[in-house]
């Protein structure tokens, strides 16, 4: 689980940010900041870093900071490695950014004061996981005032010792798989929390935190390159729904059960899980696999994990420091299914 | 509270079918008994893609264009648009209803309201927004200062509401929410000292968890709507 949560921590994007053109007013135009990025960080956290590069030429005012990915206003509660995975079908590395200090967009935005409402948002995100893991936010709200700085800290640095000795604080548990567990998928060892001493704690609700990011692509295309960009966020679907996990003897929960589990209304109710390691197959009613959603794209940490993949493994090792497990997903609708 | 059998609101979302029952139950009881407002409708999500492809509508209820009028001695008077629509807003003046006695400074300031199941705290959830005649919204402040007097009291001393500003869950618009953090442990409060009544529990959920909430944002809820019918 260790090298899981290093890899996760460890994941940044490197960032090339612009400022606009409308608020440069200096000649030449200053060049873009070069910033890499935490995967689990987010966007306004950056400012110290960026604002050295910009502050000598932006114009007299009051600094309203905003990111910009080709026209589309970022949700800067989202993480960063979120926004890319989302964003770019394609990865641009350098990932281009253009930073906004003026003209906040606030009919589309919730407002932005500065590393508070990142860290407000990250807490009430972590009380949101503790009500879905344990039916009530104890967890959360016992933290001392300081302990939950010092957690809030340790995600602004990146720091993973310092998260796990916070966080072992937070008993967030992890999800039992019998299944993961016998075909030694995991062992043992790795399935206990690091930094809680004692072994793992099954999950009260057997629930689990995931927030899904989809993307109906209408059109088809080859490449990932040849994807049409995203101009607007009414085009994904955002589903904050608790995944609720059904345990069936011998079978292991995969992601892609996952994925027709929080999407019933695209992929009814005529198909069953058929177990690891199989596509689920048409049942008796004659209805085809072309009936189904085709999930052309599915990355979590920036990785595509395999389909079959148990997903107790997956949200244990690919969680947020926030517990929730975002997945982004680009799925093709057949025609006949679409208004 | 483990032991307690709490009703399922789950399904309010989970159902999936239109339009779930206690939502149906509420907007009708309401509508009885405040001919005055417009009535609550419901929602369909048909405007996120993803769940437009299908026949079972994701959902919220929404009560929008409620009329809320300030007059600069503090009085506040709730008045109702009835049929008026986003874009009649120029004509309110004509339109208007309030009974207010005689004040020219009254700022009439517009509020919508919606009903979203949060399937995280399996409560409802209420959002809502405020915009003036001319359409321009209102900022958290501007909206804190709008509210009844007794509202912004309600607000300040419970421990169980507060009011912050976030994403609407399908507009990706910035909206005011009601937060949900003590929604179950009240309403687990509520269900155990309400006697055994006949109704259907899902029906008298939402009524009650109204009950409750809208008196915060200055939506009272008549007596009426609690009882038998």
């Amino acid at each position: 689980m260790k090298e899981a949560q290093e890899f996760v921590w460890m994941g940044a994007i490197p960032l090339q940010i612009h400022l606009h053109e409308s608020e440069v007013t200096t000649v030449p135009p200053p060049p873009p900041a070069l910033i890499l990025a935490p995967r689990i960080g987010y966007l306004p956290l950056l400012l110290p870093l960026i604002k050295p590069y910009f502050s000598s030429t932006l114009p007299p005012g009051v600094d309203t900071v905003w990111f910009e990915y080709k026209g589309l206003p970022l949700k800067w509660y989202i993480p960063t490695g979120v926004l890319f995975d989302l964003l770019c079908a394609e990865p641009e590395r350098p990932w281009n950014l253009t930073i906004h200090f003026r003209g906040y967009p606030s009919h589309l935005l919730i407002p932005c004061e500065g590393e508070d409402s990142v860290k407000w948002n990250f807490i009430n995100s972590l009380k949101e996981a503790d009500y879905i893991i344990n039916g009530n936010c104890k967890n959360v709200m016992h933290m001392s005032q300081s302990d939950q700085l010092e957690l809030w800290n340790s995600v602004v640095n990146a720091n993973l010792e310092a998260f796990i000795r916070s966080s072992s604080k937070l008993k967030s548990g992890t999800i039992e798989d019998d299944y993961a567990s016998k075909s030694s998928l995991s062992s043992q060892k790795s399935q206990k929390m690091i930094g809680e001493a004692d072994t793992s704690v099954q999950t009260k609700t057997g629930k689990v935190p995931v927030r899904l990011y989809v993307w109906n692509v209408s059109e088809d295309f080859g490449d990932m390159e040849d994807a049409p960009p995203i101009d607007s966020w009414d085009r994904i679907s955002y589903v904050n729904r608790p995944l609720e996990i059904h345990r069936e003897e011998g079978k292991c929960f995969t992601l892609h059960d996952a994925i027709k589990t929080l999407l019933p209304e695209l992929f009814g109710k005529k198909r069953k899980p058929k177990g690891e390691g199989n596509i689920s197959q048409p049942l008796e009613t004659g209805s085809t696999a072309d009936d189904d959603p085709e999930i052309k794209l599915l990355r979590i940490q920036g990785i595509e994990p395999k389909l079959e993949t148990p997903i107790s493994w997956v949200a244990n090792h690919l969680r947020h420091p926030e517990n929730f497990l975002h997945v982004c997903v680009y799925i093709k609708v057949p025609s006949a299914k679409s208004l | 509270a483990g032991n307690f059998q709490f009703p399922e609101i789950g399904s309010l979302h989970l159902i999936r079918c239109y339009p779930p029952a206690s939502a149906q139950a509420f907007a009708e009881k309401w509508k009885l008994n405040n001919p005055a407002y417009p009535p609550w409708t419901w929602v369909k999500s048909l405007e996120v893609p993803i769940f437009a492809t299908n026949q079972v509508e994701e959902g919220y209820l929404s009560l929008e264009n409620v009329c809320i009028v300030k007059s600069n001695d503090d009085e506040v008077a709730s008045c109702v648009e009835g049929e008026a629509s986003l874009y009649d807003k120029e004509d309110e003046e004509s339109t208007d209803s309030a009974t207010l006695s005689g004040n020219d400074n009254v700022q009439p300031y517009y509020f919508d309201f919606h009903i979203i199941y949060s399937a995280s705290f399996r409560v409802p959830v209420l959002y809502f927004r405020a915009y003036c005649s001319d359409g321009r919204s209102l900022g958290l402040n501007e909206i804190e200062s709008v509210l009844p007097a007794n509202s912004a009291k309600v607000l300040l001393e419970s421990k169980w509401t507060f009011i912050t500003q976030e994403e609407h869950p399908y507009l990706n618009r910035p909206w005011c929410k009601l937060h949900p953090c003590g929604s179950s442990d009240w309403m687990k409060l509520l269900f155990q000292a309400v006697e055994k009544v006949d109704r259907p529990a899902m029906e008298l959920y939402l009524v009650s968890w109204f009950s409750v909430v809208g008196p915060v944002i200055g939506l009272g809820i008549p007596i009426q709507m609690l009882k038998e019918p």
